[in-house]
């Protein structure tokens, strides 16, 4: 029996079809508990999706070099997905031109915050430089925090992790503490998703509404030019 | 679908080589988003109001795209298993700096464009204060 399994499980652990299908399994099952538990924030299909690939990689010994051979097809993806978000964008053009006030702030404050803050928590707490330093960028969009980090000293693949991560947990309790302050209009939802969670909150919010989505888009893009500016100064102030 | 891929893509090689010439510090794909909304844009301005907007085999393939862009993180994100011993070691910092700056800056984007626009939006009328204008917001659900 078991000799058998190893027959079928060999060649097709060495063809990229096998990961690619996981991940997609993977992320459909995310999907049915999420509308099995009628959209509760826990149950977020991204989270989901990444423990049940993480168990059987681990389960497997396969290395993540292997994994991603095959789920490179759809991290590619993410390249044109971004660039759609340009149709919601364009589509309420109207929106952003008049809260043009609150966006401009809304973004200094909010990277300001959330770069900072990191930073200071980490340390207060005794952690290292680099570590402090891998987390001021994770905020902003995944690539554009890598290559933050790296200039400033931190750990670019940590920042990835830290990056997604962020984004789940921006999309898990974003809404609820949202509403809960009576932040009940989309732009706020969309544009604090976009800042503070990047993509990965986006992703959550995006369905919802297309006025979110495009104060999320707007959110991406714009967090990532400001943090750009911010992160390079505040590492002159911690000199490792 | 296929003209939809083809401009989307057409888009991030656009913003990819726009980068690249011009030193930008963003990403290809964010360059591309910027682009292919000024080019809706342009493109919506010169037609009639009902002819406006993009084209509904864009809007349709840019909506499935955008409907299910979690699945396109799992692969970067299921990255974490190469960190595992650094998160081990220094699990408490590393858990608390990103819950906490998370939170925050969730809560003070939120909370400032929600403000600022509400207080833009009444500016021809006496600007309430905080209290006021929440009880006069009828509750949303």
């Amino acid at each position: 029996m078991e000799t058998a399994l190893l027959a079928i499980w060999r060649p097709l652990s060495a063809t990229p079809l096998l990961w690619l299908a996981a991940t997609l399994i993977a992320y459909a099952i995310g999907r049915g508990i999420q509308l099995a538990c009628e959209g509760a924030p826990l149950a977020n299909p991204v989270l989901i999706a990444i423990v049940l690939v993480a168990v059987v990689l681990g389960a497997s010994g396969t290395s993540y070099a292997t994994y991603f051979a095959g789920a490179q097809f759809i991290d590619f993806l993410l390249g044109p997905a971004t660039v759609a978000l340009a149709v919601p964008l364009a589509a309420n053009v109207g929106h952003v031109r008049r809260s043009f006030h609150g966006i401009g702030l809304a973004l200094v404050a909010g990277s300001l915050t959330s770069a900072v803050s990191g930073v200071v928590v980490v340390w207060l707490l005794g952690g290292d430089r680099a570590i402090a330093f891998s987390m001021a960028p994770k905020a902003v969009t995944t690539p554009i925090a890598m290559a933050l980090a790296r200039e400033v000293g931190g750990v670019p693949a940590l920042t990835t992790a830290l990056a997604i991560s962020g984004g789940i947990v921006a999309a898990v309790i974003g809404r609820p503490v949202l509403w809960w302050l009576r932040v009940d209009d989309w732009r706020a939802q969309g544009l604090a998703a976009g800042v503070a969670g990047s993509g990965v909150a986006a992703a959550q919010v995006a369905p919802l509404s297309g006025l979110a989505a495009a104060f999320a888009a707007l959110g991406i893009g714009l967090n990532g030019l400001i943090t750009a500016l911010i992160i390079p100064l505040l590492a002159r102030f911690w000199v490792g | 679908m296929p003209f939809a891929l083809a401009i989307l893509v057409g888009c991030q090689l656009l913003g990819e080589l726009l980068r690249q010439s011009l030193h930008l510090p963003l990403p290809g794909p964010l360059i591309g988003m910027f682009v292919l909304t000024l080019a809706l844009l342009v493109g919506g301005t010169g037609r009639t109001q009902a002819a406006a907007g993009p084209p509904s085999w864009l809007v349709q393939t840019s909506n499935g795209l955008v409907a299910h862009m979690g699945l396109l993180f799992v692969p970067a994100g299921v990255g974490v298993i190469a960190e595992l011993s650094l998160l081990r070691r220094e699990w408490l910092p590393i858990l608390a700096g990103l819950v906490v700056s998370t939170v925050l800056g969730l809560v003070v984007t939120g909370l400032v464009m929600h403000h600022v626009t509400r207080l833009v939006e009444r500016r021809p009328r006496v600007v309430p204060g905080p209290a006021r204008h929440q009880a006069a917001q009828p509750e949303a659900r």
